[in-house]
C-alpha cells in the first residue's frame, strides 16, 4: 500500500480522534489558565484558579477531604484485590475444568453498570426494606442491621467494597493469565527441593507476578482517581451522607455545573487539570519503577 | 479462529496449556482432583483441595447473589418485598415491569441507548478498521507516528475534558442531541480499536495482499474483499467490547442531554430513581432493563469480552 492510500484510510478515523478526543484534552488545560466571567473567557489568569482552589471556600474544605477520599478509596481497593483477589486466582489456577466458569461468574458484575450497582446495594442495604439486614436478624446478628448508608463513618466503606465486590473478576482474570505464564518448571523444581505450597508461592510465583501486579495497580489507581458514577448512585453529588462519600469528580461536576459561580469553568478546570495531572504522574511513576523491576528480573 | 488466541486471547493460553499438564500427570489424575496423598509430583494438583473448591464456589455465590436477588425482586409487587424482602418471586408478577417500561419512559431509553450505542459501535469500529490496516501495512514513517498518536489514546482521561467538549458541542449544535453522543464514544473508542485491530491486521501474510494486487484488485478491494473477512474475530472482540462501557456511562449523557426523550438509561434510571425511590419494585424491574442487554450479550460473547479484558496483557 502505498503512502497516499494509507493516510486515505487513516483520515476518517484520524478527523473524529482529533476533533472529539485529541482537540477537547488539550483546550481542557488551556481553560484552566484564564479568567473566565460566565462562558465568557477573559485574559490570562497565570496559577489564580489554582490558587483559588487552595484558598477559596468550598474547596478549602472539600478538596483535602475528597483527595482523602480518593486515596482511601485506591489504598482498600488494593488491599482487597491483592489478597482475596490474587488468592482466588491462586486457587482457580490448575483447576482446568471449573477455571472458566468460575471466572466467567466473577466477571459477571462488572458488566453491570455502576449506576445500577450503586442503586441495587442501596435498596439492598436500605434499613427500612432490605434484604441484608433482614438477613443479619434472622441469623442473629442484631447488632449488626446498621444503617450502613446513612453513617458517615460506614458509607465510604461500603462504596469502597461494593466497587471491589463489582471489579473483582478483573485481578483474577489477569492474575490468572499471569499464573498461566509462570513456567511450570519453576514451581516444581522449588518443591522438589522441599518447598512447600506457601513457600513456592511466596519464593517464586509472587516474584513472577509482580508486573502483573503493578499493571493491575496502576489501572486501580487511575480507576480510583476518577470514580464517579458509583458514589453518584450512593450519595448524589453532594456526596451524603454529609460529604462523607465526596471524591474529587463530584467536587469537579459540583464546581462546573451547579455553583454558579462566576468563574465556574476556570476554577472547575483548574481542579480537572489537577485531577490529570496526579493520575498522569501517579501512573507514569509507577510504570518507571515496574519497568526496572522488570529488568532486573529477566536479565 | 486460531487467530483470536493467538493474538490477545492471553486468558485462553493457560487454558490450553493445561490440558498437557493434566494428562502428562499420568492415570492418576481423573480430572482437578487427583489424590492428594502421594501426588509426590503434584504438577496438576489444584492448590487447597476440596475447601478452596467450596471456597470458589461460595465466592462465586456471592458474586451472583445480589443480581439474582435483583432479578427476582423485580418480578414481586412492591408491598409482597415490604413485608418479606427475602420471600420467593411466585407466582411471577409483571406489574412492575409494565409500569417502568410505560409510565417509567423505560421504552424511550432503552430505545436511546440502543441507538446511541450502536452507532457509536459501529462507527469506531468503521474507521478504526480501516486505520488499523493502514498502521499495520504502511512503510512511510508518518505511520509510525500517527499510531503512537492514537495509542497515546488509550490511557486519556476523557471524561476530564467534558467541559470543552460540552462548549463544542455548543457551538455546533450537538448538544441534546443522541448523535452528538454517538459521535463522541465513536471517537473515544479509536484507540482501543485500532490498539487490536493493528496487531491483527500484522498477523496476516503479506503476499494476501500482493497476490490480489497481481489479479488487479484495488486497495479498497483488497481491503473489504480480503482483509476484512480475516480479521473478523476481531472485530467481534473490539465491537463486544466497546459495547458495554457505552451502554453504561453516566457522566456524557448526564451533561449533555437536556430533554428526557432523549436520556440514555443509565440517566433516565437516575431520573426515575430519584421520584420513585420508595417504589422498589418498578426500580428494580429498571434496573434489570438496565442490565439485561449487557447479560445478553456476555452470554453469547463471552469469549470476546475475556479476550478484550486482557488485551495488551502479552505486552
Amino acid at each position: 500500500m502505498n503512502r497516499r492510500t494509507g493516510l486515505l484510510f487513516v483520515t476518517p478515523a484520524l478527523a473524529l480522534f482529533g476533533v472529539f478526543v485529541l482537540y477537547p484534552m488539550v483546550t481542557a488545560f488551556s481553560y484552566a489558565f484564564y479568567e473566565w466571567q460566565g462562558t465568557a473567557r477573559g485574559g490570562w489568569a497565570g496559577l489564580e484558579n489554582f490558587s483559588a482552589l487552595l484558598t477559596r471556600a468550598p474547596f478549602t474544605t472539600d478538596l483535602p477531604r475528597a483527595l482523602l477520599h480518593n486515596v482511601l478509596f485506591f489504598v482498600g481497593t488494593m488491599l482487597v484485590q491483592n489478597t482475596i483477589g490474587l488468592t482466588v486466582a491462586f486457587l482457580l489456577h490448575r483447576r482446568a475444568r471449573t477455571r472458566r466458569a468460575l471466572q466467567t461468574l466473577y466477571a459477571m458484575p462488572y458488566l453491570v453498570s455502576p449506576i445500577v450497582i450503586g442503586y441495587l446495594w442501596t435498596l439492598l442495604l436500605s434499613p427500612t426494606f432490605g434484604p441484608v439486614n433482614t438477613l443479619l436478624t434472622k441469623v442473629g446478628l442484631e447488632s449488626w442491621a446498621l444503617p450502613w448508608l446513612g453513617d458517615p463513618d460506614t458509607a465510604l466503606w461500603v462504596v469502597i467494597l461494593v466497587s471491589v465486590w463489582q471489579w473483582i473478576g478483573f485481578p483474577v482474570l489477569l492474575y490468572g493469565a499471569a499464573l498461566g505464564g509462570v513456567p511450570e518448571e519453576l514451581s516444581e523444581a522449588a518443591r522438589v527441593d522441599g518447598a512447600s505450597n506457601l513457600q513456592t508461592f511466596r519464593r517464586v510465583t509472587l516474584p513472577l507476578l509482580v508486573p502483573a501486579i503493578g499493571t493491575v495497580s496502576v489501572l486501580t489507581f487511575i480507576f480510583a482517581m476518577e470514580a464517579f458514577a458509583l458514589p453518584y448512585a450512593f450519595g448524589g453529588s453532594t456526596g451524603n451522607p454529609a460529604g462523607s462519600t465526596d471524591f474529587i469528580s463530584l467536587l469537579f461536576y459540583r464546581t462546573a455545573f451547579d455553583s454558579g459561580a462566576p468563574d465556574a469553568i476556570g476554577t472547575s478546570s483548574a481542579l480537572a487539570t489537577l485531577l490529570f495531572v496526579v493520575i498522569f504522574g501517579g501512573a507514569y511513576a509507577a510504570t518507571a519503577v515496574l519497568r526496572r523491576h522488570e529488568k532486573r528480573i529477566t536479565s | 479462529m486460531s487467530v483470536v488466541s493467538a493474538g490477545i486471547g492471553t486468558a485462553d493460553e493457560p487454558a490450553v496449556d493445561a490440558d498437557p499438564t493434566l494428562a502428562g500427570s499420568g492415570g492418576t489424575g481423573s480430572g482437578p482432583r487427583p489424590p492428594r496423598r502421594g501426588a509426590t509430583r503434584g504438577r496438576a494438583t489444584p492448590v487447597g483441595g476440596r475447601t478452596a473448591s467450596v471456597l470458589l464456589w461460595v465466592y462465586a455465590a456471592f458474586a451472583l447473589v445480589p443480581l439474582l436477588l435483583m432479578l427476582s425482586s423485580s418480578f414481586r409487587s412492591n408491598g409482597d418485598l415490604i413485608s418479606n424482602p427475602l420471600g420467593a418471586p411466585w407466582p411471577l408478577s409483571f406489574d412492575a415491569y409494565r409500569e417502568a417500561w410505560t409510565t417509567g419512559n423505560f421504552a424511550t431509553y432503552f430505545g436511546n441507548s440502543l441507538l446511541v450505542t450502536l452507532g457509536a459501535v459501529v462507527l469506531s469500529t468503521t474507521v478504526s478498521t480501516m486505520a488499523a490496516y493502514a498502521l499495520a501495512r504502511g512503510r512511510s514513517r508518518i505511520f509510525r507516528w500517527l499510531e503512537s498518536l492514537f495509542l497515546s489514546g488509550l490511557m486519556l482521561p476523557i471524561h476530564l475534558a467534558i467541559l470543552p467538549i460540552f462548549y463544542l458541542f455548543d457551538g455546533v449544535g450537538l448538544v441534546d442531541s443522541r448523535m452528538g453522543l454517538a459521535l463522541l464514544y465513536g471517537a473515544s473508542g479509536v484507540p482501543f480499536s485500532i490498539f487490536v485491530l493493528t496487531t491483527f491486521f500484522r498477523q496476516l501474510p503479506e503476499e494476501l495482499e500482493e497476490a490480489a494486487t497481481l489479479d488487479g484488485a484495488s486497495p479498497w478491494q483488497t481491503f473489504w474483499r480480503i482483509m476484512v473477512p480475516l480479521v473478523r474475530p476481531a472485530l467481534a472482540t473490539v465491537a463486544v467490547f466497546r459495547f458495554v462501557p457505552i451502554w453504561n456511562d453516566f457522566l456524557f449523557p448526564l451533561v449533555l442531554l437536556r430533554d428526557d426523550s432523549k436520556y440514555t438509561l443509565p440517566v433516565g434510571l437516575t431520573q426515575f430513581f430519584g421520584e420513585n425511590a420508595t417504589n422498589y419494585s418498578a426500580v428494580f424491574a429498571g434496573l434489570v432493563i438496565t442490565t439485561l442487554p449487557l447479560i445478553a450479550l456476555f452470554l453469547v460473547a463471552t469469549r470476546q469480552i475475556v479476550a478484550g479484558l486482557t488485551a495488551g496483557m502479552s505486552k
